[in-house]
Formats: structure tokens, sequence, C-alpha cells
């Protein structure tokens, strides 16, 4: 197939456009493409997690920072970077200038754009509730032993206070 | 404990009837939502103790849900491997949390599946809500899948940031936490050799195809599951309404396929499908990925009206059960892949024999 622009080359970038849903397609050489700003590789990647990774694994400056920790579970960043999990919902804050730096190369953004959400607050009388009842569970738990359980229980206590 | 499917609404599969809008293209619709629960590591950095405490405070949640009040919830780390496979087989659960390939199942794993709604918890993130719909319905799954994220956050407190969005465990899913899908048969695409700009076309535009099981899953029989690549950045209406244009779009390219093929090698696909027909009809041993492509070329030949007699909802029951794990249940033990291959060639012959098909 020769290109639609210079009809010389090969068309070897295929372009589909849907505007207003009315469908175009083009069909260009290299040099055309480029020309028109068009790129020939394809930028988005086949497999997203797996080019995820490698974005985080080699980070624009890769020692900065690598020794951070989050205080409440205490993955580092070079945690992150061999896995690609976070692992709480605080490694967002503790991390917030490398994630920032990351989601707009991955996401191609890195600002939230869809529903907004405010979490439904603990009354005062529930939460003295909640707290008994899980004081209460706590002690059940370091009677049988079930340090995991107890150790889950006590973070939740100390949230609540 | 012995898993008891039909316990399930629509035993977790109301896609499988084929009622929705271009059912012989689209098999299903499906969006899903991560999120987590506020206060806990996320499931692979908790103790196990967190995630049974998660486990219980999303059953108290789902109560006061309208679409989960009546769900079945399930223990899948008090499954068998095969069970887990089972629910895995009917995509209630990702590959990762029926650990088909670990030794023991994660602590506080689970799945409650609802009349039109599923939640599996503990999966990477606390929570992965998933809606199905039969055919192609982006606009019903998601207009759902909302509800039961609206009604479920206004109980359970979930773990949100003002930029970032909705946290997940995975910064690809962080934001709207949305991935919309749609599981496609496309075997005229394949034929006509236009597939490849379909699915260029298809990245240009900033969505994924995958395989009939999702990440990490091979394309066979000509399905794929076509999603939306990115979670951030851009609202949820926005995200579903531009897979649902772009899908739309090949649709329309494939039926436009179909008929290039009826019209110009009519008798070359006919001799084809039903040779595909004659394979699975009569064979004694066959394979997963052989019955998947026989399968595919079976459900051309339905969608060209080549063969009567037989329906599209046969069919998308036939993808689930000559599966590993339905095979197995159906014969009451663990079958090996080669006693596989004799179970699923004996189950098509009984159905395809049973339905019949006729030129």
């Amino acid at each position: 197939m020769l290109c639609d622009s210079c009809r010389e080359r090969d068309a070897v970038v295929h372009l589909t456009q849907i505007v207003e849903n009315a469908v175009t397609q083009l069909h260009l050489c290299e040099k055309c493409a480029a020309a028109k700003g068009i790129e020939t590789t394809i930028a988005m990647p086949k497999h997203p997690l797996g080019d995820f990774l490698h974005a985080v694994q080699h980070p624009v400056s890769p020692s900065a920072g690598d020794q951070t920790r989050c205080a409440y579970c205490e993955t580092t960043l070079r945690d992150f970077r061999a896995s690609g999990r976070l692992g709480c919902a605080h490694c967002y804050t503790a991390f917030e200038g490398a994630l920032r730096e990351l989601l707009r190369r991955v996401q191609g953004g890195a600002r939230h754009a869809g529903r907004e959400y405010t979490a439904p607050v603990v009354a005062g009388d529930e939460r003295e509730a909640t707290l008994a009842t899980l004081r209460t569970q706590l002690q059940q738990a370091v009677v049988a032993e079930e340090f995991e359980t107890a150790a889950a229980l006590r973070d939740q206590i100390r949230a609540l206070e | 404990m012995t898993l008891d499917l039909s316990l399930l609404p629509d035993g977790g599969m109301p896609w499988i009837t084929a009622s929705g809008a271009h059912a012989d293209i689209v098999l299903s619709s499906r969006v899903r939502l991560a999120r987590n629960v506020a206060g806990f590591a996320f499931s692979p950095r908790a103790r196990d103790g967190e995630r049974l405490l998660v486990l219980q405070h999303v059953r108290e949640a789902a109560v006061h849900v309208d679409l989960l009040s009546q769900a079945v919830s399930l223990r899948l780390d008090e499954m068998t491997a095969n069970e887990r496979r089972l629910l895995y087989e009917r995509h209630l659960v990702s590959r990762e949390l029926a650990e088909l390939d670990a030794a023991t199942a994660r602590s506080g794993a689970a799945v409650l599946g609802g009349e039109e709604a599923a939640l599996m918890v503990n999966e990477e993130d606390h929570l992965r809500l998933q809606v199905f719909r039969s055919g192609f319905d982006i606009g019903g799954a998601w207009e759902r899948a909302g509800r039961v994220d609206r009604e479920l956050g206004a109980v359970l407190p979930l773990a949100f940031h003002r930029e970032f969005g909705f946290l997940t465990s995975c910064p690809t899913n962080v934001g709207t936490g949305l991935r919309a899908s749609v599981l496609v048969h496309l075997p005229g695409l394949v034929l006509t050799q236009e597939i490849g700009k379909v699915l260029t076309g298809l990245q240009q535009m900033g969505l994924t195809y995958r395989g009939l099981y999702g990440e990490g899953s091979e394309v066979v029989g000509n399905f794929f599951q076509i999603s939306n690549q990115t979670t951030l950045g851009r609202g949820e209406d926005e995200l579903c309404d531009h897979l649902e244009r772009v899908v739309s779009h090949v649709i329309s390219r494939e039926e436009e396929a179909r008929r290039v093929l009826i019209r110009d090698a009519g008798y070359i696909i006919e001799d084809k499908l039903w040779r595909a027909y004659g394979t699975l009809r009569y064979a004694r041993s066959l394979g997963v990925d052989e019955a998947m492509n026989l399968l595919s070329g079976v459900r051309l030949a339905v969608g060209l009206k080549l063969v009567a007699g037989l329906s599209v909802y046969t069919l998308n029951k036939l993808l689930v059960y000559s599966q590993l794990g339905h095979l197995s249940l159906a014969e009451g033990r663990v079958l090996t892949e080669s006693e596989a291959g004799l179970a699923r060639a004996r189950h098509v012959r009984g159905v395809l024999a049973g339905e019949g098909g006729s030129a």
C-alpha cells in the first residue's frame, strides 16, 4: 500500500481517527508520518504492567530517595521499585513526589478527574462503642495467642484513637 | 467444604445467556472498580489478621448495598484448588486470587456473589467490584457498578486522596480504579487479516487488549478482551464512553469483514466452518486450545447463519464447561490434562448431539 501523502513510499503507519463519530483512515510512510508529528513507534505499551515496571525500575534519578520509608507499613521506595506495588494508602503521601512523576509518565496525567469521595465519619458514640469492642477483641486475641489478629486490632484502635 | 455453584445467582455468570446486544460478537461487557478500605495496609502487605478484619467489615457493609444484600459469600482460603479454579473459569476471581500456581491460598480471600454484581475481597486490592452484562452494554455495567460503589462507600470508609483519587496497590489502577472491558469474538477480522490494523488502532486510542482470561492470558479462539489502559486523569463516564465508541467501530469492522468473507470466499469459509463443527461433533479427544479454536469456527458459522438450531447461549456454556475445572467437577475428581481431553470431547459431543446443528 502506498503512502496517502507522498504516493511514493510504502505506507507503514496506519492511523485510524474517530472525530465526532466519523472514522477516517490514513496510511502513511515513516517519513510523512514523522513530518505530520505522528509517532512511528506505538506510544501505548502492549503490556502495561511490564512497561510500568520498567519505568519504575529505571527512574529518572536511580538512587534518589530509595531509602524513603512509609511510616505506616514500612514499605520503602526501593521495595516499591522492585515489586511495582505500594504497601498502603499512606505510601502515596510518603512517596508523593516520585509517584507524581511516575503517574505522569505511565498514566498520562497525575490528577484524579473522576468521582469525588468523602469517607463516612464514625460518630463519637459509635466510635467509643467500636473502640470498646475492639479492645475486648484485642484482649481475647492476646489470651488466645493470636498475635497477628492482635497486632491488626491494635493498629485499628490506634487509628480510631 | 464443598462448593455449591448453584448457590450463586445465575451461577455467577449473568453474561452467559447471550441476551444482550450484538451477542454473537460480544460475549460480555464488564466494569471493574478497584477499592481499598481505609485504615488497613493493602492486602499483599497486610497481616492475616488484618485481611480477616477487612473481610468482616466488607461483609457487614454489603448488607446495606442493594445489589449485594443477598450475596453469597465464599471463602477462597477454605476451598480446594479445583474449587478456586471453577470460580476463575467463571471470571469471578482473578488468576492471582485463585492462586492456581501457589501451594496455599491467601487468608481472608473471598468472593461475594450477588444478583448482578460480585466482589472479590483481598485480591491485590481489598475490593474488586465487578459487574458483568450480557452482550454489548458498558453503560448498563457502569450504571450498576457506580451504584454499588456509592452505597458501599457510604458505609465503609474507602482510601481516597484528593489529588490521586481512589488509592490502589498498583498505581496503574489509581484514580477511578475503573477498568471497563468488552470480550469480543473477531474471527472475521482475523481471517481477512485486518486484525493487526485494528489492534494497532486500539493502542493508538489508549485502549489495550488481552486474551479470554484477562491479564497474562493468551489470545485463543479469536477472543479479545478490549479495555481502557489508563485510570487517572479522565472521569468514569468519559472512560466508558470512549471504550463504547471504539468498540462500536470494531463491531462494524467485524460485521463488514464477515460480509466480505461470505461474498468473496463463500464456499471456502463454509467448508472450513463445517469441518470445525464435524471435528467437535465426532472427535474423541480435544485439547483446550483446540476446542476454543473449533468453537470459534462454529460460533462464526452460527453468526453467519450457516448452522441452524444451535444457540449462542449453548456456545457460551461450552466455553466455560469445557475448561479443566468444570470437567473435573462433572467427573467428580481432578483430571489430568490428557484425561480432560477425553472428557472435553465427550462433553462437547453430548451437547452438540442434544442441540443438533443443521445446514
